[in-house]
Order: C-alpha cells, then structure tokens, then sequence
C-alpha cells in the first residue's frame, strides 16, 4: 500500500495550532469544519462530497439514492426521551430526509467495550429496533468489535443509510435562493439539555425529555404536497445556529433570523440561563429547518402543524443575497447582530 | 420566560433609550466592569440604543481573562501528573497557558474534568482516595463562597487529597487602579450585580467617595443595564458620585453576610498579578494558613518563574477598556478562537469573545450596532499596565 509520502500528501491543518484531536473537533462548530474543509475534503475530494449537504445524491440506474453514514457516541447511554439506540437510528434516517429521500436500508456497526452487560446492549438493540420500525427502515446488514476495556465508553455505533429520492427538486445547500423563508419544525434545545441534565446530574424542574424522532415522514408529507423546497437541515450538535451558518456559507446567501420568535420551552430557556448557555447552540435530534420560496411558507407549514413533531412550526427568517455567508439574528431588543458558529461544544460558565 | 422577557422587553428598553437621549447632554465614559455584562451589550446590541455621547468601555471583570499566565502554567503541570484529577469550570479549558490549554493537556491522557461545582470535585477526591484532586478556583467573589464550602467540606471530611489552586481575585482593588490611573478616562462605573450580591457595596462607597466617581450596581439584563446608565449618567449630570443600586431584586447593601463568612473563614487578602494587568495590591485572596493544607501550590512545590505573555496580545488594554477588540490589529486575523493570542478572545465573558461572536469588524459591517467610539489612549506610557502600584501610591 502506497504511504503518504507517495501521494505527496501532507497535513494541511498547521501543527502549531492543535497537534493533537481535542473534544471540541467533535463539536459540531468551526473546529470540526476545520477537519473536514482543511483535511477529509482535499484528500477525497469529489463533487459529491464538496456539495456539503447531510448525505451524497446520485444517480443509480435511472434512481436518484441518497447515501449517509454518522457515528454515535454518547454518555450515558441512556437518557430522558431516547438512548444511543434510538439515536443512531433516528439520526442517519433525518440525514437521509434531509436530502429529500426515502430511507430504506442501514447498516449497523457496533463497537462494543469489553466488560459491556448483556442486558445493555440488549436495551440499546430492542431501542434500535423499535426505531427502524417505526421510520420503516431496515437495518440489513451490520458488523460487531470488541475493544479492551477501558478503550470504549461502553457501545459506539456507526449506522449508514440508504434512501431513494423520488422527486425531482435538488435538496441541497446550493439550491436556496434570496426571497426563501426559513421554516423551523419545532422548540430547540431539548436533546442537548436532556442529556446534559443526567450526564451531570442536574436536575431541573420538569423533567426535559430529548426531542429525538425521524424526520422521514414528515418531510415525506411535504414532498408528496408537492412543496417546493430548497434546502433541509436538521439541527444537531452545533445547535441551529451551527445548521443555520453551514447553509449560509454552503449556499452562499445571508440569512436573518429574529430571535424572539423561536419557539423554546421554558425547562430549556430555565437551564441554559443557568448554565449560561446559548440555546441556539444546543443540540437537537429532532428538529429541521426548511428553506422555502414564500408562495411555500404557508402550505408547508399547514402540514407541518398537523404533524406531531411540528406543532410548533413557524417561520423564523429570510434570506438575502448579501452579505453571502452571512446569519444576522434581530435581538429581541430590537437590534442586530451575526450568528457565528462555535469552536466546538459551549462550555458552561463560571459565573 | 417570567423574570426574563420583562428584561429583554423591546419597549422598555426603547423608553429607557430615549429618557437617555433626553437626560444626556454632555458626552460621558462609563465601564461595565463585568464581563457579563459585557457580553449583554454587545449581544443585545445595548449600545446602539444609547446617545452618541455616551462611551461604553469594557472593564476586567472577567475572571478567566485575568488569570495570570504562570497560574494556567502551573494548573497545567498538575493536570500532567498521572495520580491528578484537575477540576476546573469549562470555561478554563480553551485559555491558553504560555504553550497550550487544559484541552490540549487532556488530549495527551491527562485527567482533566469539567465540573459544574467545586463540591463536584470533593465528591471526586471521595470517590477516587487513591488520586489527588486538585480544584482550579477561579473567580471574583462571586465563586469564593462557594469554593471556600469546598474547602470547608473536605476538611470536615478530613480529606487529604483535595486541593485548591487558587486564582480568586477582588473587583474594587481592580477599579482603584483603574481610577488611579492619570490616563483614566472612566467617568462612572455599573457595578457588577452578582459579585455585589455576595459582597454588599459599601467598599464601592468608599471608592465614590474617594475618587468622586457615580457607581450604580446592576444586573445583566438589556433593560437594568439600560436603567443602570440612565442612573449613572443622572449622577454625572447633576454633578453627584454616589453608590446607587439598580440590581435590588438581588443585591443589598451588607450583602449575603453568610457567604461573607465563609470566605473570611477560609480565605485571606494577598497581592495578585492579573493577566494583562500587572501585580494589583490586596486584589487576590489566598488560603487562610489553617486552610494551607489545601493549597496545590505548596502541595505540588510549585513557585514557578513569572512568564511573559504574548506580547502581541493586547489584553492588558482591552481589560483597562483602553482599547477596544476590533480596535487590536490582531482581532479576527492573528487571534480567532480557534487559534487565541489571549484569555478574553475564548472566555465566554471575554470582551473580544462577545466582539467576534456577535460583531463583525466594523469594515465589514457599518451597521449602527458596530458604531465604533473614539480610540482611548493607554494607561501609562507602558501601554500594557503593569504598574499599578507606583500608580497608587501617588494617591
């Protein structure tokens, strides 16, 4: 096998920065596209993968598929409202609705830590398959490791999906245009905090439960509608300012958002006070935005009301075409300001 | 949210904005000296609501960012050994030290945790008898009750491998020097509401009194730090310096004489170098000698060398409010929070943090929000501070 010296490669991201992986390049933010953009992009470049968008659309014997892959590692395992199961079946199936398809198969790889109960993996495989049923996915195909003790946290799960797409609209960052509305499906904040309550042991006045779901059939609604839709994002790790700047910059337009219509529940505004979080950098496992041209706004939030993971759907911003890049939020002072993403995870304040 | 929107209210903070524009009439310099509140006006885009005559210069009241060097150095060098456990609030984690951060410290196998309280880390050294826990104790006084409860309670406990590596630091030693300072042009303070809650604000009486100077404590909000400027530009107006109170739903006179108690008890007043800042007297609290069995520093022997900071990072200016982030020819280029010159472009309380998070450098955008005030000329001759104690001494 040929090394690296052969391919003339060499680490684009400079040493002097952080030599070594630090949390945060799994945070979701600006360190974490610093891997992707200065080292996973160059060495594979393709079109595909330069498109940016949740999975890769293609062209398959006159289909279009849809293909992703994401890894789960989270603790504790099991949480208010999911657990690691739910989540990696939840998660690869939303990025597969993201990109307008249809889920159909997974793959299931575990990576289990020696030492691990029965009962546990047992626990987290039921939860996996009561998920796959219910986003009516197939899980076909899988692989199983075991590592040392003490070299895993318990189980780490890598799921890849496949989807196909039957439409004909292009669900990419690259599709959104000046004029589109932003349309979120839902209260944000509620995974992030589900999980941080029991990882800390904080305990909050009523208990906040993850808001992890597939997004499948919903999306699935508004495409059979006929809803003309630009781009789909669903809100993960960087919170949906982290979706919301990938979009901007990907797609090139300047959004703005007013933040006092953003719907979060009062738990997760009490606890982000608290923590002096900023709720729109919390993690979510269940909810989107959609960008929309205007005429769309209105239908596509019709169905998505009548849908009980979006309720509380509502428009939250537009986009423009300059500054590209660009997110500015209205404050709910009335003022102006950008929406950055984060170096990684927020961290907790002193004080 | 009940207790919030009131404070976040469009309304009121557009009444609170013209009462200003109608009460100022002469132009005025005023520092928000916590970091909290800095954080709220530039977030909120508080300032672009005020008059063009009124200045708003950011104070030191950040505690990660004043942490000296050789104290991330040494909490470092702890966290290096492999029978320590190094507690320390997230926020610690990205400053860096004179070579790395705690992140980069935990990414070669050193136990370094994130706790949500010191308590957490006597729970730890509890759980864990054969390690040692050290807790990182950062803070103005607003965490020393809280960390000073540790200490009380790993001696109740008789625990022997718990430590404190202390960086606690005192906000009205910082404003004398600030005030004392012949190149100062701060004309009135907005206290800091939470340190104020633990502490009461007769020391701020006497700084009043004793430099003249309006101080109105207040909270965090948009509107108290609104109200807190009508207050303090009210004072400068009518020619009166007095200590005025706008956080009252929290903060009284004499304080939480509880929370007092407990950091008489455990800590005592000594010197304290301040990252940017120089040595400032009595500013810093230190273990009381019957508590000194709990001091990591003498526990670890570690009376390390002072080290030089960057000497491109200008924080020593932005911390006196003599130069504002946008105004640091490294800002957004050289120092990013990625890749940090200093502590208060990666503290979430840090001035240049807010800047970058929710400002774009003015060239970018013109905006009312990014209205740039004149340039304030350093302290000193140094530029960089340093030199307090000369300073006070003319007093």
């Amino acid at each position: 096998m040929p090394d690296a010296e052969e391919f003339a490669l060499s680490c684009p991201i400079p040493i002097d920065q952080y030599p070594r992986i630090v949390m945060a390049h799994g945070g979701g933010g600006t360190l974490m596209h610093q891997l992707i953009s200065g080292m996973f992009r160059p060495a594979f470049g393709n079109l595909l993968l330069d498109a940016g968008h949740d999975g890769a659309v293609f062209p398959l014997t006159g289909e279009r598929l849809a293909f992703t892959t994401d890894s789960y590692v989270v603790h504790p395992l099991f949480f208010p409202g999911g657990d690691i199961g739910t989540l990696a079946v939840n998660g690869t199936v939303n990025d597969l609705a993201m990109c307008g398809a249809r889920p159909l198969y997974l793959s299931a790889g575990f990576i289990l830590e020696e030492g691990l109960s029965m009962d546990t993996l047992w626990r987290v495989v039921c939860s996996m398959a009561r998920a796959a049923e219910a986003a009516r996915v197939q899980v076909v195909t899988g692989d199983t490791k075991v590592v040392d003790k003490g070299k895993g946290d318990g189980i780490f799960i890598t799921t890849t999906g496949v989807g196909v797409i039957r439409h004909a609209l292009s669900i990419t960052p690259s599709s959104v245009r000046p004029g589109d509305l932003v349309l979120l499906s839902g209260d944000i904040g509620r995974h992030g905090i589900a999980v941080m309550s029991v990882r800390e042991g904080l305990a909050f006045e009523g208990a906040i439960e993850s808001d992890c779901a597939p997004l499948a059939d919903l999306v699935a609604s508004l495409l059979e509608a006929g809803i003309e839709i630009h781009c789909l994002r669903d809100l993960t790790r960087g919170g949906l300012a982290g979706a919301l700047v990938e979009i901007a910059r990907d797609g090139g337009g300047a959004v703005s958002i007013e933040e006092r219509v953003i719907p979060i529940c009062e738990a997760v505004q009490g606890a982000c006070e608290m923590l002096g979080l900023d709720p729109l950098y919390v993690a979510n496992e269940g909810r989107f935005i959609a960008f929309v041209p205007p005429g769309a706004a209105e239908p596509a939030l019709t169905i998505m009301r009548a849908h009980p993971l979006a309720a509380s759907a509502c428009v939250i911003g537009r986009v423009a075409g300059e500054p590209p890049g660009l997110v500015t939020t209205k404050s709910p002072i009335g003022t102006t300001r950008i929406v950055q993403m984060l170096s990684g995870e927020q961290l907790p304040r002193i004080c | 949210m009940k207790f919030l929107d009131e404070y976040r209210d469009a309304e009121v903070a557009a009444a609170y904005a013209r009462a200003l524009e109608h009460l100022t009439m002469r132009p005025w310099t005023i520092m928000e000296v916590c970091g909290g509140q800095t954080h709220t006006i530039v977030k909120f885009g508080v300032d672009a609501l005020l008059p063009r005559e009124i200045t708003l210069v950011h104070g030191p009241g950040c505690p990660v960012c004043v942490t000296p060097v050789e104290l991330l150095d040494k909490a470092m060098e702890i966290a290096s050994r492999p029978e320590v456990i190094l507690c320390s609030f997230g926020d610690m984690l990205r400053v860096p030290g004179s070579a790395r951060d705690l992140f980069s410290v935990k990414a070669t196998g050193a136990d370094v945790r994130v706790v949500y309280s010191p308590l957490e880390a006597v729970g730890l050294a509890q759980e864990n008898p054969a390690r040692e826990v050290v807790f990182f104790a950062v803070g103005f006084e607003t965490t020393a009750p809280a960390n000073g409860m540790a200490v009380i309670q790993a001696h109740r406990l008789g625990l022997r491998n718990f430590s404190l590596l202390t960086a606690h630091v005192l906000v009205p030693p910082a404003m004398e020097a600030i005030l004392s300072s012949r190149s100062n042009r701060v004309q009135g303070f907005l206290a800091p509401g939470h340190v104020c809650t633990v502490v009461g604000f007769s020391d701020y009486e006497r700084i009043a009194e004793r430099y003249r100077v309006p101080i109105v404590v207040t909270g965090f909000e948009p509107t108290d730090i609104l109200q807190g400027l009508h207050m303090c530009i009210k004072q400068l107006e009518e020619g009166r310096a007095t200590v005025e109170n706008q956080y009252s739903r929290s903060v009284r006179r004499e304080g939480n004489t509880a929370a007092q108690a407990v950091i008489r008890d455990v800590f005592r007043v000594c010197h304290r170098r301040w990252r940017g800042l120089g040595e400032i007297p009595q500013s810093g609290l230190a273990l009381q000698e019957k508590y000194s069995s709990f001091d990591a520093e003498t526990r670890f022997g570690m009376a390390g060398p002072v080290k030089a900071e960057s000497s491109e990072c200008q924080s020593g200016l932005i911390l006196q409010g003599a130069l504002r982030p946008e105004g640091c020819p490294a800002f957004g280029s050289r120092c990013t929070p990625e890749r940090p010159l200093g502590a208060p472009m990666v503290s979430s309380e840090g001035a240049c943090a807010a800047y970058y998070r929710y400002r774009l450098s003015a060239a970018e955008n013109p905006g009312p929000a990014t209205r740039q005030n004149p340039p304030v000329p350093p302290f000193g001759k140094g530029g960089q501070g340093g030199d307090f104690e000369t300073r006070q001494s003319v007093q």
